[in-house]
């Protein structure tokens, strides 16, 4: 699957969809095909205050528990309840299948983030 | 051997170390002894032991151990066997470690239990991190009547990990429930309770219960596993992580250890246990199996992410507990935690009619319980010792210096009538002849 060109990447492998002041945020396909088989998502609390890379939760599959890093600062004002019962969805359609969501206090930080053909590149070079 | 490696001494090996720095002579040891020489040896040092009737408690119990325990432990593949990482050849140990966990959270009326932790004052220490982690705050409280060293070890954890542990002091006219109120605020992670406290008060966790919980910090309790046979279980109580030492079941004193610490949490508290953890599992063929599960919050995986740095069991010791337990069965537990207390119940009506005796402390017992002297309870306990060969139990005024009147008596299945009328009769004797207070 190559990374769709509307959402925005980090170093850290998530990826981000603005939806008005507001960013989604999920894992990339190339995060859960190396993490595996998704077993436990830990999700953090709503309305929590957060700054850009703050450790939010963890995913945790078979062989290991990643931490999921915040792309903005902000308030977190959804989590994704489907992933307490289903972990899975991660891996069958992680571009579909959000995490939480957070409104922005930063439009700014945007700006830092990776685009498609950006991010298609730090994997690349991760991979020499 | 030296000669084949081409060497003539064997301080020779030791050339690499320079001169100045070596001994330069024979290390000041006895001459070896024949095997003979040594079990005379070894006979004579055993022989000066003493073993007199024993009433200490205090964290540490004497039971009958049954012998099926030992043959069961002694057979070699559970002897030498090690950890059970690779499932495919460990079936028989992890099946054990399975049925270890389930009686563990069986007993203690809670949903899951791990495969072990070292003891019961790490164990404890560990639940202490897990709030810290959950709760995602940085202070522990704990009052007076938890055992002495359970505190010191906690100390021990908490200074190394920057927790702040506050110990609560007794105060005279208020409950521990009024003293812990007063002491929880918003950055409270956890409180630690003993159920029965280290004086044997058994205490009704529900109340505390609820204004921890109303407070969004965690209650943890360190139980003693025989009492719970009576008890109402921690996971009916309210409690959040359930631990203790689990030595009186199935296993010896052995003069303070090895021992093994046990933890218990609900469902939802799985994922922040530390240590192994047994789970059952199917193969390819659908037939039933056991594994290692969920290892990767283990330390060798998550590293400083991880819960604990704890990557260990105390297999031996749990597979004792299991095989003792399922040696009593559901039955023979109650019957011999009934034993136990109202054997500790008909010393306390013994000791307690010898004039100048009494109860320390208002409150319903299990098995242990502390009584006040006429005079210097480490005195009289000399006294007794001297006169009679009985230890009576464990002098107060060693930790607890407004108890030095005080003893804490343990009472078991192992002591008859007979012995229970020794230890009143020498109390009593003592009392008149020893009991000056220091």
């Amino acid at each position: 699957m190559s990374n769709p060109k509307n959402l925005l990447y980090t170093e850290t492998h998530e990826w981000v969809k603005q939806d008005g002041n507001v960013a989604y945020v999920g894992i990339t396909d190339y995060a859960q095909d190396s993490l595996g088989d998704v077993v436990f998502v830990e999700l953090p609390e709503k309305g929590a205050d957060i700054e850009a890379g703050d450790t939010l939760g963890s995913i945790e599959s078979v062989k290991a528990v990643s931490d999921i890093y915040s792309p903005v600062s902000g308030t977190v004002v959804e989590i994704n309840a489907e992933l307490e019962e289903a972990p899975e969805l991660l891996n069958a359609a992680p571009w579909d299948t959000w995490i939480f969501a957070v409104e922005i206090s930063n439009t700014d930080e945007l700006a830092e983030l990776l685009n498609a053909s950006e991010y298609k590149a730090f994997c690349e070079d991760g991979e020499e | 051997m030296l000669n084949e490696i081409g060497v003539s001494s064997a301080e020779e090996l030791f050339d690499v170390i320079p001169r100045e720095l070596q001994l330069g002579r024979p290390l000041n040891l006895p001459q070896a002894l024949s095997e003979q020489e040594l079990l005379t040896h070894m006979n004579a040092l055993a022989e000066k032991n003493k073993r007199p009737l024993s009433f200490l408690g205090a964290g540490a119990y004497e039971h009958h151990i049954p012998s099926v325990v030992n043959h069961i432990l002694m057979r070699s593949e559970f002897y030498t066997s090690y950890t059970p990482y690779q499932a495919e050849i460990s079936q028989g140990m992890l099946q054990c470690i399975f049925e270890y966990q389930t009686m563990i959270a069986q007993i203690t009326g809670m949903d899951v239990s791990n495969a072990s932790l070292y003891d019961g004052a790490t164990a404890t220490s560990e639940a202490a991190f897990m709030a810290v982690n959950v709760t995602r705050r940085n202070k522990v409280l704990v009052p007076w009547n938890v055992h002495p060293q359970t505190r010191q070890v906690l100390r021990t954890y908490c200074n190394a990990a920057g927790i702040t542990l506050i110990e609560l002091e007794n105060q005279d006219g208020l409950s521990l429930q009024e003293i812990i109120e007063q002491s929880l605020d918003h950055d409270t992670a956890g409180v630690i309770l003993q159920n029965p406290d280290f004086f044997g008060c058994i205490e009704d966790l529900q109340g505390i219960a609820d204004i921890v919980h109303n407070n969004k910090s965690l209650l943890i309790a360190s139980v003693e596993p025989i009492s719970l046979a009576l008890l109402k279980p921690p996971g009916q109580s309210g409690v959040d992580i359930a631990v203790g030492d689990g030595q009186s079941l199935g296993n010896p004193l052995s003069f303070g250890g090895p021992s093994l610490g046990f933890m218990a949490v609900k469902e939802n508290l799985l994922r922040r246990m530390p240590g192994r953890i047994v789970g059952q599992t199917k193969d390819q063929d659908g037939r039933r199996g056991f594994v290692l599960t969920l290892q990767a919050r283990e330390q060798h995986i998550r590293r400083q992410k991880a819960m604990s740095n704890i990557c260990s069991n105390q297999a031996l010791n749990a597979l004792a507990a299991t095989v003792y337990l399922a040696t009593l069965g559901k039955e023979g537990f109650v019957e011999l935690a009934t034993l136990c207390m109202n054997k500790a119940h008909y010393a306390k009506d013994l000791i307690c009619a010898i004039p100048g005796f009494e109860l320390a402390f208002d409150s319903p017992f299990f098995c242990e319980f502390a009584i006040k002297c006429p005079g210097n309870a480490e005195n009289i306990a000399q006294q007794v010792l001297q006169d009679a060969q009985i230890l009576p139990g464990y002098y107060l005024g060693q930790e607890y210096p407004e108890l030095s009147n005080g003893l804490l008596i343990a009472v078991t299945e192992t002591k008859t009538r007979q012995d229970i009328e020794l230890l009143a009769d020498a109390l009593a004797k003592a009392a008149v002849t020893g009991g000056d207070l220091a």
